[in-house]
């Protein structure tokens, strides 16, 4: 059995670490690239929205690199993301590939429906074996997410551009080759390196980054939203992290002091007290909290045709009546073109820095 | 006498302006871009050199629209501004307390809401060109109208007819039905520009508060039509500024103005950034899967840009040219 999985930015480093302490033989498909979503889009229903041409491209290229198990995520929410595993599986089987699949599904009840499933690619590995390669998966998650953080904080004082990510790039093959038992020390090793990005000191805009996960997270399918921003000057977070998602909605919140979504559930109240799929109420609710926490400007970023997310969009502007919080939403497909982004990147950040400027007159 | 320029090379045409030293707008030139910016920004160079009064010190140089880097390079901007944030400056200082700009131009359209003289919110077009200039373009093109000709003609009409305008191609169907049912053209004008507007509104215009004073700008707003349709769809007046088909330049002019007014030395190149030999070649990286379209600017032989990687491999590898 080889097993490989899609890409959505750096999930491969957690997953490939979990299944390897599990024994189990893996393949990374190659980064996601033009050639990934040629080869996806060719396949793909035309109003699929881009993860799911991303992802069958990511399958066939395992393929090629001898890949036949396919871990994938699912749902039972409104989002139609919840079928795409298995409208890939059969695309894939009609086009000849011979691929078993193994969906992994956030637990209605219990964890132990999820440890089932794992079940099917662990074999007759101990328990306690599988919940070690589970939490060693969830330690790189994190340490990831931790470097990710701070490359977003270094990159608008960076001194040279470009510093930022020729040290995340470091930082981050560090933590994805780190055997068990030597993670803390490859951590310590790691975050050593994005200290040393040598930064300048000056003022910074905060962006709040909501939106939908895949498009947060892969930063191929958002033209590189967070390297982008950080040229401008500005500093961003994002309001969904790959090892938040992962205790949340895999371990049902059993981690404690991580960052949860139920506060956005809580914060979206005003605004939508409705789960919409996806995280649609989430983004209303990430955007209150950005709010509250002094930033500067949200930006909503979604697949086209994505429909939680149009549900938020749809309620933002009242957000931002509300509030005063500049909003602007971006919607990527399958267009590679800069020109019309950077457009309005450049225009929003101007648009902040004017406000900013303004704000500092009359104070 | 000193004074500022504007570039604004678009994909459909490109602007330049010259201001004189209190930033009045003094002359402007407007070319076809045709798709090739280089020659475009070279001609407009020479064609506003012989309309700027003799011994003329140029000060400073903006650059905006989709070819911003490039016209930015060729004439030594100080300046390289977004279309948005360059619109919104020419109007706000044109027609004091303006609150909403309609901006529509040949392949985009926008919408930006200013308070106060800042920008509060703005959007564009995303995802179809039914609601911009070639919609009119090519209607009228299949109805035998001069665009120059339409917003008069289409003032004519009594009663418009109704034009579906969420896509082109159903409007162009749904035209077809009404030129055969023998309504009038003036009438079936009148109907593309409500169509127009009604998709304009709905896309680009959607959630924004739109209040006035507000402005139109842009080369569609030399319809007649459209300006009396958005005034009865809004049941507001609608202002075109004097020099509306120019306003991207003339906001990055301004703004060039603004930047040099804190001592800055220009780095205009001079009018004979015209006779330079500019070359742009293109060719794809195969460095890895993404096939980047990497274009390499040279002038006089030397490579002095390049753009289009993602991984910065080509553009970091010369040395960067200040965008202020």
């Amino acid at each position: 059995m080889k097993v490989t999985f899609p890409h959505m930015g750096n999930l491969w480093i957690c997953l490939d670490a979990m299944l390897k302490y599990l024994g189990i033989e893996t393949v990374v498909p190659p980064p996601s690239s033009k050639k990934t979503l040629d080869l996806g889009s060719k396949h793909s229903p035309e109003f699929a929205c881009m993860p799911l041409k991303l992802n069958l491209g990511n399958f066939m290229e395992a393929s090629e690199m001898g890949a036949d198990t396919i871990i994938m995520a699912g749902g039972c929410g409104p989002c139609r993301f919840g079928y795409y595993a298995q409208v890939e599986h059969v695309i894939l089987e009609d086009l000849g590939y011979n691929y078993r699949l193994v969906v992994m599904e956030p637990p209605e009840k219990h964890i132990s429906q999820l440890l089932s499933r794992i079940r099917y690619i662990t074999g007759n590995k101990p328990w306690i074996e599988v919940i070690r390669g589970i939490k060693y998966g969830y330690s790189k998650a994190r340490a990831v997410d931790m470097l990710e953080m701070a490359a977003m904080r270094k990159r608008p004082l960076e001194r040279r551009p470009g510093q930022t990510d020729t040290a995340l790039n470091e930082a981050l093959s560090i933590i994805a080759g780190a055997v068990y038992g030597k993670l803390d020390e490859a951590y310590a090793r790691a975050s050593e390196i994005m200290e040393q990005i040598p930064v300048d000191r000056k003022p910074v805009l905060k962006i709040g980054l909501v939106g939908e996960i895949y498009t947060l997270l892969e930063p191929f399918s958002n033209l590189d939203l967070e390297k982008k921003l950080g040229r401008l000057g500005v500093e961003v977070d994002r309001s969904i992290y790959l090892s938040e998602w992962v205790n949340d909605h895999l371990f049902m919140g059993l981690v404690r002091g991580v960052r949860s979504s139920s506060l956005y559930t809580r914060l979206s109240a005003p605004y939508l007290r409705h789960f919409v799929g996806g995280h649609g109420q989430e983004t209303l609710g990430a955007a209150a909290y950005y709010n509250n926490k002094g930033y500067d400007g949200i930006i909503q970023i979604l697949p086209f045709t994505c429909m939680p997310e149009i549900v938020a969009q749809s309620v933002l502007p009242q957000f931002s009546r509300d509030t005063g919080m500049p909003v602007m939403t971006l919607i990527v497909d399958e267009q590679t073109g800069e020109s019309g982004y950077m457009t309005r990147l450049e225009a929003f950040v101007d648009l902040l820095a004017e406000k900013g400027a303004r704000k500092e007159e009359l104070a | 006498m000193i004074g500022f320029i504007g570039l604004d090379v678009g994909s459909v045409s490109t602007n330049i302006v010259f201001l004189d030293d209190e930033g009045r707008v003094r002359e402007s030139v407007y070319l076809r871009t045709n798709g090739r910016p280089i020659p475009a920004v070279q001609k407009g160079l020479k064609q506003i050199s012989r309309l700027v009064p003799p011994r003329t010190v140029i000060r400073g140089v903006g650059a905006t629209g989709s070819g911003r880097h490039l016209a930015g390079i060729i004439a030594g901007a100080d300046v390289i501004k977004n279309e948005i944030t360059s619109h919104a400056t020419a109007s706000s200082r044109l027609v004091p307390g303006v609150r909403t700009v309609l901006e529509i131009g040949g392949q985009d359209s926008k919408i930006i809401i200013l308070r106060d003289g800042i920008v509060a919110d703005f959007a564009m077009n995303t995802v179809c060109a039914a609601g911009t200039g070639s919609f009119l373009d090519q209607q009228a093109a299949r109805l035998n109208v001069q665009i120059e000709d339409f917003g008069e003609l289409s003032l004519k009409s009594s009663s418009p007819v109704r034009i579906a305008g969420r896509c082109a191609v159903f409007a162009e169907s749904d035209m077809i039905h009404k030129q055969q049912m023998g309504h009038d053209l003036p009438d079936i004008l009148a109907g593309l520009c409500e169509a127009l507007v009604r998709n304009y509104l709905n896309n680009v215009g959607k959630g924004k508060d739109i209040s006035g004073p507000v402005v139109f700008q842009g080369g569609v707003a030399a319809n007649l039509g459209m300006r009396s349709a958005f005034e009865r769809a809004l049941k507001k007046e609608i202002v075109i500024p004097p020099n509306y088909d120019v306003m991207g330049a003339v906001g990055a002019a301004m703004l060039a103005r603004d930047y040099v007014s804190r001592g800055a030395p220009t780095a205009f190149k001079g009018f004979g950034a015209a006779e330079t030999d500019f070359r742009a070649r293109s060719f794809e990286c195969d460095g890895c899967p993404n096939f980047c379209e990497v274009v390499e600017l040279s002038e006089s032989g030397a490579v002095i840009a390049r753009w289009g990687d993602r991984c910065g491999k080509w553009s970091n590898s010369v040395p960067q040219i200040a965008c202020g």
